[in-house]
C-alpha cells in the first residue's frame, strides 16, 4: 500500500476494528479512511466493489472474514471476476486479492472452519494462495497484490498465533514456486497451509523414530501449481504423499495424485497416499476437531504403510 | 445521507422539451436500437444466432434517454437484456450482430454472446446475466470513479424482477452509506421473466417503494416517453457527479416480446399488449417531434440512416467467419493465457 496509491482495502470490521484476528491493525491509521474502509455484512457488496474497483484502475484486496462465507458471494468470485476476462476477450483485468480465515483449528464449529481452498481451485479465472509462515505470508501477499489477476488468499487462522521470522524491507516471493520445507530422499509428503508444519512435525519423527528421510514440499499455491518441484522431488524419493486439510473428495491432493499417476507413474515405488479430513464438517469439540484434521501421527502412520 | 430533496422528481415535474438536436440524437438512438433488435429477431428465426436472446423491444427510451445523458467516460453496467444499453454507447453495431451471430468480427470475438456484451473503451461495462451480480459491481466502478476524482458516474440497469435478490439491497445500501456517484435504473416492463412481478413483490412500485430503505427519493418515470427519462438521467447524472451520491429510478415500461427467444410471452392478456403497443415509444416520439414542428426530412434521414445501418452491419457480419478455435483458451489470465501449470 506504501507504494502504491491504486491498492485499497475493504471489508469487515477492517479499520476502526483492526480485524477480528487484529491481522489489519494499524492500516487506517497509516492510510486513512479513504484506504482503509469498514463495509457492512454484505458479502456480495464487498466483493462486487472489489470487482468494479479493479476493472476501472484500482487493485483492491477485499476481506472474507471467514471463507465459509464465500458460499454467499460465491456467484461475484466465480461467475463475475473468474469469467469475465475471458468473456470479454481480454477487454478487462480483475487485478484484485481476496484474504479470508480460512480452516480449522480454532473451535469455531463447522460454519467458521472448513477449508475451501478446492472449491477455488475448481474455478478457471482464480489464482489459490495459501502461505504456511510468516515470511510468506509477506512475500506471497505482495506478489498476489501486484499480480494482474483476482488471487484468492488463504490464511490458515490456527497459524495466526505462530511466530517466524519476516525478511525486513522488499520481499516478494512469485507465485507457483513451491518451496521445499525440508530436503530428504525416501518419501516427498506435499502439504499446504496449516498441513506444512503439521508434515515438517511428521517428517522429524520419521527421521528420530524409523530413520525414513522425508521431503517436505510447501505447495504455497494451488493456481500456478508447481508440478516441476513435485516431479523433481517425487524422481528422487519415488513416492509420494499427499496433506490436505479440506474434506477428501474432489481435494487438491486428488488433482496432484493424478498428475504424478499420469505423468510420472514409472518413477513411482509404490501408490500415492492422500491424508485429509475426512469427508464430513468440521466438528467443534477440540478432541473432535483435533481426531479429524490430518495430524502429524496420521501423516506418520500413513507413510509407513508406504514404507512397508 | 438522507435524500429528501426532491431534487429529482423536481426535474421531472419542470422537465421541459430538450434542445432539437437533442430531440433528434434520443429518435436516432431510439431508432438504432430498434431496427438492431428486429434484425437480431429476423437472424434468428433465420437460425443465424444460435442460443438465446433477450430484447428489449419497446424499451427504447430508456437506453436512449440515458445515453444521450451520459458523459463519455461514464460507465454502462447492464444485463443480459443489454443490447440497447451497449449500442447507444457508440458501440459497433455490426460488432452486436457479430458477436450475436458468433463470428470473428464479433465485439468479444464470439466468446461473449447475447447475454455479455461487453466494449470497456466506450464505458459499456458488460452485460451480467446472473440477476443483480452487476448492482454492487457498478458500485465499485462507481467506488473507483470516487476515490480517483474522476467525475465519472455509473450507470445501471436492471429489471424488475431483480428488486427481489439479495445483491439489490446488499447494493444499494451500500451506495448510500458511501454517497457513491452511481445511478441504478429499474426497468420495470412488468413481468419477472413469465411472471407478473405483482404476484411476486411485496410492495407495487418494486423499485421506488423500496427507496426509502436507503433514504432515497422514490422515483417513477414513463419509461416510453425519452424526453421523461432524458431529463431525470441528466438530474440523477449530475446529483451523482456532484457528489450528493446515488439515485434508484423506477421506469415504468413494457417489453414488445416474450422474456427471451423461447417465450412467445403468451401469459400476458391481449388487451393489455394491445394497450402497451399503442404507447410504443417510437412512433409516438416521431409523432411529437412533428407536432413539435420539427422537419420531417430531418426524421426520415436518420430512419434511412439506420435502415443502411442496420443492412451494413448485417452484410458485414454474414460475411465474418467464425472465431479462430485457438482463442478458445487465450484471455483467461491477464498474461493472454490460461495455463494453470508449469
Amino acid at each position: 500500500m506504501r507504494r502504491d496509491d491504486s491498492v485499497v482495502f475493504i471489508g469487515e470490521d477492517i479499520a476502526a476494528a483492526g480485524g477480528v484476528f487484529k491481522t489489519t491493525e494499524g492500516l487506517l491509521d497509516e492510510f486513512g479512511p479513504l484506504r482503509v474502509r469498514d463495509t457492512p455484512i454484505s458479502e456480495q457488496a464487498i466483493l462486487g466493489a472489489a470487482a468494479g474497483a479493479a476493472m476501472t484502475g484500482l487493485r483492491p484486496i477485499a476481506e472474507i472474514m471467514f471463507s465459509d462465507f464465500f458460499a454467499v458471494c460465491w456467484d461475484i468470485v466465480v461467475n463475475q471476476i473468474a469469467k469475465t476476462r475471458f468473456m470479454s476477450d481480454g477487454q478487462c483485468s480483475f487485478p484484485l486479492v481476496i484474504r479470508s480465515a480460512n480452516g480449522g483449528g480454532a473451535r469455531f464449529g463447522a460454519q467458521h472452519s472448513q477449508s475451501v481452498e478446492n472449491w477455488a481451485m475448481a474455478v478457471p479465472g482464480l489464482k489459490v494462495v495459501a502461505p504456511s509462515n510468516a515470511a510468506d505470508v509477506k512475500g506471497l501477499l505482495a506478489a498476489s497484490i501486484r499480480d494482474p489477476d483476482p488471487v484468492l488468499f488463504f490464511e490458515q487462522k490456527s497459524l495466526y498465533g505462530m511466530k517466524s521470522e519476516v525478511p525486513e524491507g522488499e520481499h516478494v516471493v512469485p507465485l507457483g514456486k513451491a518451496a521445499i520445507a525440508r530436503e530428504g530422499s525416501d518419501v516427498t509428503i506435499v502439504a499446504l497451509a496449516a498441513m506444512v508444519p503439521r508434515a515438517l512435525k511428521a517428517a522429524e519423527t520419521l527421521q528420530s523414530d524409523h530413520s525414513i528421510s522425508a521431503e517436505v514440499i510447501d505447495l504455497r499455491s494451488l493456481v500456478p501449481l508447481d508440478t516441476t518441484t513435485i516431479f523433481e522431488s517425487v524422481s528422487k524419493t519415488a513416492r509420494l504423499v499427499t496433506v490436505e486439510e479440506n474434506p477428501r473428495l474432489c481435494g487438491w491432493g486428488a488433482e496432484v495424485s493424478s498428475i504424478v499417476a499420469e505423468e510420472l507413474f514409472y518413477d513411482l515405488d509404490g501408490p500415492i497416499v492422500r491424508v485429509t479430513t475426512p469427508h464430513i464438517p468440521l466438528p467443534s469439540a477440540d478432541a473432535l476437531e483435533d481426531a479429524v484434521m490430518p495430524s502429524p501421527a496420521r501423516i506418520v502412520e500413513n507413510v509407513l504403510k508406504l514404507a512397508d | 445521507m438522507n435524500d429528501t430533496t426532491g431534487q429529482l422528481q423536481a426535474a421531472i415535474d419542470n422537465a421541459v422539451a430538450p434542445d432539437v438536436e437533442t430531440r433528434l440524437e434520443l429518435y436516432r438512438l431510439m431508432q438504432s436500437c430498434r431496427v438492431m433488435e428486429q434484425r437480431a429477431y429476423d437472424l434468428f428465426m433465420q437460425n443465424l444466432i444460435k442460443g438465446t436472446s433477450h430484447l428489449a423491444l419497446g424499451q427504447e427510451a430508456i437506453a436512449a434517454g440515458f445515453g444521450a445523458a451520459m458523459r463519455e467516460d461514464d460507465y454502462t453496467f447492464c444485463t443480459y437484456r443489454g443490447h440497447n444499453h451497449t449500442l447507444v454507447r457508440g458501440v459497433s453495431m455490426t460488432g452486436i450482430l457479430g458477436e450475436l451471430m458468433g463470428r470473428e468480427c464479433g465485439l468479444l470475438s464470439g466468446k461473449g454472446g447475447s447475454m455479455h456484451l461487453m466494449d470497456i473503451e466506450k464505458g459499456a461495462m458488460g452485460s451480467y446475466a446472473i440477476i443483480g451480480a452487476h448492482m454492487p459491481i457498478a458500485a465499485g466502478a462507481a467506488w473507483s470513479a470516487q476515490y480517483r476524482e474522476s467525475g465519472q458516474v455509473a450507470v445501471c440497469f436492471f429489471g424488475d424482477g431483480t428488486t427481489n435478490i439479495g445483491a439489490f439491497h446488499e447494493s444499494l445500501n451500500f451506495a448510500a452509506i458511501w454517497d457513491l456517484p452511481v445511478v441504478y435504473v429499474c426497468e420495470n416492463n412488468l413481468y419477472m421473466e413469465y411472471t407478473p412481478i405483482s404476484a411476486v413483490t411485496a410492495v407495487p412500485n418494486p423499485g421506488a417503494d423500496r427507496a426509502s430503505a436507503y433514504g432515497l427519493e422514490p422515483i417513477i418515470v414513463d419509461g416510453n416517453d425519452a424526453d421523461l427519462v432524458y431529463a431525470v438521467a441528466v438530474a440523477a447524472l449530475d446529483k451523482a457527479r456532484s457528489g450528493k451520491g446515488p439515485s434508484l429510478i423506477e421506469v415504468q415500461t413494457y417489453r414488445h416480446g416474450g422474456h427471451s427467444r423461447a417465450d412467445p410471452g403468451k401469459y400476458r392478456p391481449a388487451e393489455e399488449v394491445a394497450a402497451w403497443m399503442k404507447r410504443d415509444p417510437l412512433p409516438a416520439y416521431r409523432a411529437r417531434l412533428l407536432a413539435d414542428g420539427i422537419d420531417e426530412a430531418a426524421i426520415t434521414a436518420i430512419e434511412d440512416e439506420q435502415a443502411a445501418r442496420v443492412d451494413k452491419a448485417e452484410a458485414t457480419a454474414r460475411e465474418s467467419g467464425p472465431p479462430p478455435l485457438e482463442i478458445a483458451d487465450t484471455d483467461l489470465w491477464a498474461d493472454g493465457g490460461s495455463s494453470w501449470r508449469n
